[in-house]
């Protein structure tokens, strides 16, 4: 019954109930996210239809009508459609290692099985003793993968030259040697642009802004071709190992990148951290380095991710200063006249997509974890 | 006499230094003289003087771009000033970043919004600088930080993130941040005026039991309860100058500026 009066007194509390039942479960859920209008239906019912297309077409051409096993190219020529999954599997170490002796691969392998376990106990949120493993992933891992895979230096291993590396360990190398160093050269050159020396802030972006403003190939071809000119003895120029211009081109290009990236970040900072910090009594590297990195880094996850997927995928450019990747092990490969076939190259570069693809989706996928994890009871 | 003070400083880092007492009260904690600051062509404060005794509680009021928190923010250098002396403990601020370093450990700050360190908990927003500035071994730190925070009543807090608790709580982290440094001075920036109404006293309570201590205070704030309670002196600032000082009695019953009436009259209903 309403009360005539506009006083109210609340006498007991009032009932908590469940939502309505129509508000809820997979009708509800469907009504809200797929048919929830016109244009909502039929771009549902258009995907629907679509994938019905798709799907049974790809399940037969990669399973079902797939060649799975075969000495030679003749049985993916003889078949129906499908992929040729057998010329993959025989081309699988030349994939991986490229020229590199086949005696000598095992040292290969246990680099980077050391290079897993050493990733893998990086990347785990809660695992013990990370200090111990950023020095030896950013220390020793470089010495013992320059030594293991080249060789000599007293090693008692063969030596064997970079211009036999090749196929996905050399891409693996290009990718992480970039993504390793371009952050914390990205983090110095972002916080030279902030500077308040006018010379310091003059050289980072004039840096920065050089090397955004030339495609790739250009810095790779400089790296290639210039770098070797500045040596102080001429005669060094040919000895100048060329995978390495090539990863001092990749560091410096993706740090230009990823510098641009990490002062968004710096910006989005409210100007009391700083000022917080300053009050007691920090100085500038220990204010950077505790309070302002550690956040600013954090919200721009998304970013250096997409920075890091973008040079993993960049790196198949180096094919074109001569440096033999995966891609380029591939495109080698599918040209093999033993292996003709209708299907060859496209089940070649299906491979490649999918190689390329599990790494992409598994460091976006980590970059969401991450996010989530420093999310959690962290808001401001 | 800055070369003394300077020698005496350094040996002061211990925590049993504690907090001043009484018999210190005549020595000068900082001293402000003829000090002007402009951004770009803006006058913001012109010819401050201001000189605070050790353990005295000196409460700044004053309409809002007046200059009270660009001043106290010149005290340890958050801002610059560009004319006149800041003389804070005994050091002159110039230019010298080790001199700022140096009053900076000395002076701590309570800010307006806090300023607490998001990615941290309430633990180590409390160590950090003590174990990074002060160079104190971390179960100290935290020793030292587990009894500033059970004198700002939230002990059962340390480990959380400041983002789980509420704006008075924050802010009661904050002055138990800055106590952690073991400060001879502290400023507070409108220290409640971000808070809802239901948490200012509790803040309030934590900053009156600091002052009973001895602890030399300089407070931006409206709260005028607060500062006929606790200050020694009032000072009214009004487009960029102290345009009157007095001690609370006789600044809130017989205000002499008509700009100081003026503003009296309207926070006091």
């Amino acid at each position: 019954m309403r009360s005539q009066t506009h006083a109210f007194l609340r006498t007991e509390p009032g009932a908590i109930l469940p939502p309505p039942k129509n508000s809820r479960g997979m009708v509800a859920w469907m009504r809200l996210h797929l048919f929830s209008g016109v244009v909502s239906t039929l771009l549902t019912l258009f995907a629907v239809y679509c994938l019905a297309r798709a799907i049974p077409f790809l399940i037969q051409f990669l399973l079902v009508d797939a060649v799975w096993s075969a000495a030679d190219g003749a049985p993916c020529r003889a078949g129906t459609a499908g992929a040729c999954w057998a010329f993959v599997g025989q081309k699988l170490p030349f994939f991986t290692y490229g020229f590199y002796p086949a005696a000598e691969r095992w040292r290969v392998n246990l680099d980077m099985a050391i290079g897993a376990v050493l990733i893998f106990w990086l990347l785990w949120p809660n695992a013990p003793r990370k200090s111990v493993a950023v020095i030896i992933f950013f220390i020793a891992f470089p010495l013992i993968t320059f030594v293991l895979l080249r060789g000599g230096l007293g090693s008692g291993l063969l030596v064997i030259g970079t211009n036999l590396w090749g196929g996905i360990f050399i891409s693996l190398i290009v990718s992480l040697v970039g993504i390793v160093f371009s952050l914390p050269i990205g983090v110095v050159l972002a916080l030279g642009r902030r500077s308040r020396l006018p010379m310091v802030r003059f050289l980072s972006v004039t840096f920065i802004e050089f090397v955004r403003g030339v495609p790739f190939i250009t810095v790779l071809f400089m790296a290639q071709f210039l770098l070797p000119l500045f040596m102080p003895d001429p005669s060094y120029a040919n000895s100048f190992d060329h995978l390495l211009r090539v990863l001092i081109g990749t560091v410096l290009f993706a740090a230009a990148y990823m510098a641009e990236e990490i002062r968004g970040g710096l910006q989005a900072m409210p100007k009391g951290q700083f000022e917080g910090a300053m009050a007691l009594g920090l100085g500038y590297g220990q204010m950077m380095r505790l309070i302002i990195l550690p956040q600013a880094l954090t919200l721009v996850i998304p970013g250096i991710v997409n920075n890091f997927i973008g040079l993993f995928k960049d790196t198949t450019l180096v094919a074109v200063v001569g440096i033999y990747d995966f891609l380029a092990t591939v495109d080698a490969q599918i040209k093999d006249p033993v292996w003709t076939g209708p299907y060859i190259s496209t089940t070649g570069y299906l491979f490649a997509a999918m190689f390329y693809f599990i790494f992409c989706f598994g460091m976006s996928r980590y970059s969401q974890f991450m996010e989530r994890r420093l999310a959690a009871g962290r808001s401001h | 006499m800055p070369q003394a003070a300077l020698t005496k400083k350094g040996s002061d880092m211990s925590m049993t230094t504690g907090l001043q007492s009484n018999d210190l009260k005549n020595e000068t904690a900082i001293d402000i003289i003829g000090m002007n600051k402009w951004y770009g062509d803006f006058h913001v404060l012109r010819d401050i003087n201001l000189n605070v005794a050790r353990g005295e509680k000196i409460v700044i009021c004053g309409p809002s771009g007046s200059g009270k928190s660009t001043m106290i923010r010149c005290i340890n250098r958050l801002e610059e000033h560009q004319k006149g002396r800041i003389i804070v403990d005994g050091i002159e601020l110039t230019n010298d970043v080790k001199r700022v370093d140096e009053i900076r450990r000395d002076v701590g700050m309570v800010f307006q919004h806090f300023n607490l360190f998001p990615h941290l908990t309430i633990l180590e927003n409390c160590t950090l600088a003590p174990v990074w500035v002060r160079k104190m071994p971390k179960k100290q730190a935290e020793d030292v930080a587990m009894h500033y925070l059970t004198r700002v009543k939230i002990p059962e807090q340390a480990l959380k993130y400041p983002g789980q608790l509420s704006g008075g709580q924050q802010q009661r982290v904050a002055i138990a941040r800055a106590l952690c440094m073991n400060p001879k001075i502290m400023l507070f920036d409108e220290p409640t005026s971000a808070l809802d109404p239901e948490m200012v006293k509790e803040v309030l309570d934590t900053m009156v039991s600091l002052a009973e201590e001895g602890m030399t205070m300089l407070c931006v704030t409206h709260e005028m309860g607060f500062a006929r309670q606790v200050a020694d002196r009032v000072v009214f600032m009004d487009r960029g100058e102290i345009v009157e000082m007095n001690e609370p009695s006789a600044f809130f019953s017989a205000p002499q500026h008509e700009r100081t009436k003026l503003f009296l009259s309207q926070i006091l209903h």
